[in-house]
């Protein structure tokens, strides 16, 4: 058995949004990491045994230690590279919490209400529709006129959410909706954070999400 | 009404696990507050406005400004009044990731399948769910041998931690669960460490008061909702 691997691996899958939520993180602070893709149809040891209860990406090794939970994984690397640029922003309780609270929401809505959009038909992916449409608008409400969600730092909610942002396409086409059109700053914010390094980087083009999801309906089965 | 200050107010429901766990972190910390007994049958001005997204209770108000989700607050709380009373969160970073992980695993694997048994109606889902509730309870056994370390008496080593108060909020309503589906879901027989850290939360002083414990009392409430 390898003795414990010093420095930062990740336990990854490559269109994952939780996992390029970690890899983004990881880029802005400046910190070097080994990417280790998973196959998820034949989990391997390294994944089971370092994410025995939930058996899912990310999983983030420091020194071999295990952090999992990808929300988890950014306050871990902040509060363990204190040095690094923060994602929460520091001294501010309140921002911190406004901050936990939206990230906490996108985990809620954001990837079961698109998942809802290209596995459904009809009358359930037309209430999946509207309620996208509702998400990304109180997201919109949230962001106001800052350029950032950590206003004019690109911080913890902006990371959070950055990744579906090569999901809009896949939701507009199956939802058949423009999210410029439903919500313009959203759709401007999301192209001020795709000219960050650490964003073009680490998403994967739309087009790539979108064969993805069409992958994913032949396998469920859904026509 | 009264904007701006240093006041704390919380918007709750007496037997809300949610609220439970923010009122419980506040008396930890020894902090006085204004609480507010919401219908959610006919919210508050204050309560919509204060929570728009998901009008929802806990909400806490401080200085007039609100902080709602449960587990946000109770860090909100710990960084505010990091002098007060004890640390909820360990000062480790990896400490504090295993205690977010575990602090979410309850919510999701306790408080989903918790939910279910309130607001199903069919007994058979009712069943399913007090099942999930003892698969967690056990994993939990295991975690709290992990975390509470030589001596520890709790999640949190020596004394109540993040992991204390978010599980420990919802020891009111196991004996409600019994009642309800038959299945006691926190059982010395199967999982001993945990039943003992049960009673010993129960019994802290900033528990006490706080989580309910008239059976009848919260299964004549929960009625009013299912009616």
């Amino acid at each position: 058995m390898a003795a414990e691997k010093k420095g930062l691996q990740l336990l990854d899958f490559w269109v994952s949004p939780f996992g390029q939520r970690c890899r983004i993180a990881m880029a802005e602070k400046g910190l070097a990491y080994e990417y280790l893709e998973q196959d998820l149809g034949n989990k391997s040891e390294l994944l089971l045994r370092s994410n025995p209860v939930h058996k899912k990406i990310p999983v983030l090794l420091h020194d071999g230690r295990p952090v999992c939970e990808s929300l988890i994984i950014l306050q871990y690397l902040d509060e363990a590279f204190p040095s690094t640029p923060a994602l929460l922003p520091a001294g501010d309780p309140y921002a911190r919490a406004q901050a936990r609270f939206w990230a906490d929401y996108v985990d809620k809505k954001v990837y079961d209400c698109g998942s809802r959009l290209w596995k459904l038909k009809g009358e359930p992916q037309a209430e999946a529709r509207k309620e996208m449409v509702e998400i990304l608008k109180t997201l919109e409400g949230a962001l106001g006129e800052k350029p950032y969600f950590g206003g004019d730092t690109f911080g913890f909610v902006d990371v959070a959410f950055v990744p579906f942002t090569a999901w809009f396409l896949s939701y507009e086409r199956y939802g058949e909706f423009s999210v410029a059109e439903v919500a313009p700053k959203l759709a401007a914010w999301a192209k001020r954070c795709g000219e960050r390094e650490s964003v073009a980087k680490n998403l994967h083009p739309p087009e790539k999400v979108y064969e993805f999801i069409g992958v994913l309906k032949k396998k469920y089965g859904v026509e | 009404m009264a904007t701006g200050g240093d006041d704390l107010k919380l918007l709750g429901v007496w037997d809300s696990p949610y609220v439970n766990r923010v009122q419980i972190v506040l008396n930890l910390k020894g902090l006085s507050y204004e609480y507010v007994e919401e219908d959610l049958l006919n919210k508050s001005e204050l309560l919509l406005s204060s929570n728009p997204m998901h009008k929802k209770v806990p909400v806490l108000i401080h200085g007039g400004k609100p902080v709602c989700e449960s587990q946000v607050i109770v860090q909100y709380l710990d960084e505010v009044f990091a002098g007060a009373g004890p640390s909820i969160l360990p000062a480790d970073p990896y400490e504090r990731a295993t205690a977010r992980f575990w602090a979410a695993f309850v919510d999701d694997k306790v408080g989903s399948p918790w939910y279910t048994i309130l607001f199903a109606r069919e007994a058979e889902k009712k069943a399913e769910a007090a099942a999930l509730i003892v698969a967690a309870l056990e994993t939990l056994e295991g975690a709290f041998r992990d975390c509470s370390g030589e001596r520890g008496g709790y999640f949190g080593g020596d004394g109540v931690g993040f992991v204390d108060v978010v599980l420990g909020s919802y020891l009111g309503w196991f004996k409600v669960i019994e009642k309800m589906t038959g299945v006691r879901v926190l059982d010395a027989a199967r999982t001993p460490l945990l039943a003992a850290w049960g009673e010993r939360f129960a019994a802290a002083d900033a528990a006490k008061g706080v989580l309910p414990d008239d059976v009848d009392k919260v299964l004549e409430f929960l009625q009013t909702f299912l009616d």
